[in-house]
């Protein structure tokens, strides 16, 4: 072309045009793959959780249709500060935390949140309550599910975390998870004494009921899952949840 | 032919991103714990890097001079968003593990010299295929650290038990530095060496030689 010459890449009409018509292109591809791949993430983060969920109940089996099997599974929501499940509640309020409760160092929490009951034939097998807080290095989310009795755990598991790879991650372990399995939340009190050691657990050892096994060289992460745990079995957490159960069945409100 | 063939084949060994050109280590380090986020960040890394590449080669007599390198950097971002998004939406559970350093790769010194250094000069073929061959050198060096410090780490490969782990009653004892950043640091240290003994000519010269000062010269 005979223009190509005269034609002056550095003036400044070209580098408003190349400027403004590159940021319009790009913005224009990359928000229409945001919206046209949005319901697939949506749907991926949503069986991921109920994968999880699934998971830590023991209901989870390979190859099954996660769906399907979550179906089996009653969500409740719970009012944490009467223990009671609720059917209009504010999903957004939320509540601060006093400094000398907040073991899992959160600072706040929501003021409904639901939990996931495991129902055979309308009897309540166990229940799920999602529990986080302050780990090592991250903030470690997880489930906790705990029998009817309202004190014995079922399980623990956590789907995100950034712990130490090698150290802090053995939580992830399933020789850790299994040992979870059967532990009392609560001694004679409604306060609850489950925590991690230092160390595998010496079974027959006394209180060894309420202990986890440590993580040689996590002792950081392990406080953090005490905390955790203890936060969210507390008073301030669902503590008055779990005592109506030791109590009988929660009420609705 | 034998151009291109060169342009790619070139940054597998001779002209190597990572072990001659050092660059491209921060996400080396980061996502070699294990053999499949490595593998999908090679993937989504080559297929920046060729797709810049040609773009950027396509619109070379066009992009002014004073800002190109911003424009190269709209374009290798946009590239990012979109193989993030296709990640999150198709390999769910691995892109969890690569978090933050798919983004990462906007910032990747690899992608962004290719497009200062060749795309800006050179046709959109042969960007497209310097763009591959370079993401495919980086690749190289990623999968060699990544098989061994899964291996060896956690006595897997791609998940599959290679090694029987003594915490499973088997004899092999898990070595954990290799799972820790560090290891990364090491085995590329030895790479490096390595291909340094096979390949004299990417043996740098000393930057400076020590003098012995004899007495009477001090004088």
């Amino acid at each position: 072309m005979s223009d190509k010459k005269q034609f002056d890449r550095d003036s400044i009409s070209n580098t408003l045009i190349v400027a403004i018509g590159l940021s319009l292109v790009c913005s224009i591809i990359v928000s229409s793959a945001a919206i046209v791949l949005k319901p697939v993430q949506i749907k991926n983060e949503d069986l991921f959780r109920k994968q999880i969920i699934l998971d830590v109940a023991g209901l989870m089996e390979p190859g099954g249709d996660i769906d399907t099997l979550f179906g089996s599974i009653d969500t409740r929501t719970v009012d944490l500060a009467s223990g009671t499940y609720t059917s209009d509640a504010d999903m957004e309020a939320t509540v601060d935390i006093p400094d000398e409760l907040d073991i899992a160092g959160i600072s706040q929490r929501a003021e409904f949140v639901d939990v996931y009951l495991v129902t055979d034939n309308g009897r309540v097998e166990q229940v799920i309550l999602p529990v986080y807080g302050k780990g090592l290095w991250s903030t470690m989310l997880g489930y906790l599910a705990v029998a009817p009795d309202g004190n014995t755990i079922k399980g623990l598991r956590f789907y995100a975390h950034g712990e130490t790879p090698g150290l802090g991650d053995q939580m992830d372990k399933e020789s850790w998870r299994a040992q979870v399995a059967g532990k009392k939340i609560y001694g004679d009190g409604d306060e609850p004494v489950i925590r991690v050691i230092k160390g595998p657990v010496q079974e027959g050892a006394a209180g060894s009921e309420h202990m986890f096994d440590g993580m040689a060289g996590a002792t950081l992460t392990g406080n953090g899952i005490t905390g955790l745990v203890q936060y969210w079995t507390g008073s301030h957490g669902f503590g008055p949840y779990l005592k109506n159960f030791r109590e009988g069945e929660p009420a609705h409100e | 032919m034998s151009e291109a063939r060169k342009v790619l084949i070139d940054p597998l060994v001779d002209n190597n991103p990572v072990t001659l050109q050092m660059l491209g280590i921060c996400s080396a380090l980061a996502v070699t714990t294990s053999l499949l986020p490595a593998l999908l960040m090679c993937v989504a890394l080559t297929s920046v890097a060729a797709l810049a590449g040609a773009a950027i080669s396509a619109l070379r007599h066009r992009i002014p001079n004073n800002i190109r390198i911003i424009v190269h950097m709209t374009i290798i971002a946009s590239l990012v968003i979109l193989v993030d998004q296709l990640l999150k939406a198709y390999a769910f559970e691995t892109s969890k593990q690569l978090s933050v350093f798919v983004g990462l790769i906007i910032t990747n010194c690899i992608v962004l010299g290719r497009a200062e250094a060749f795309a800006m000069k050179n046709g959109v073929v042969m960007s497209f295929i310097d763009g591959l061959g370079n993401g495919l050198g980086y690749s190289i060096i990623l999968i060699a650290v990544a098989t061994l410090r899964e291996l060896f780490g956690a006595g897997t490969l791609l998940g599959y038990p290679i090694f029987e782990l003594t915490s499973n009653g088997g004899w092999y004892e898990a070595n954990g530095l290799m799972l820790l950043p560090p290891s990364a640091f090491f085995i590329i240290g030895l790479l490096i060496w390595g291909i340094r003994v096979w390949r004299k000519q990417q043996v740098e010269k000393p930057d400076y030689q020590i003098h012995e000062v004899h007495r009477t010269e001090v004088y």
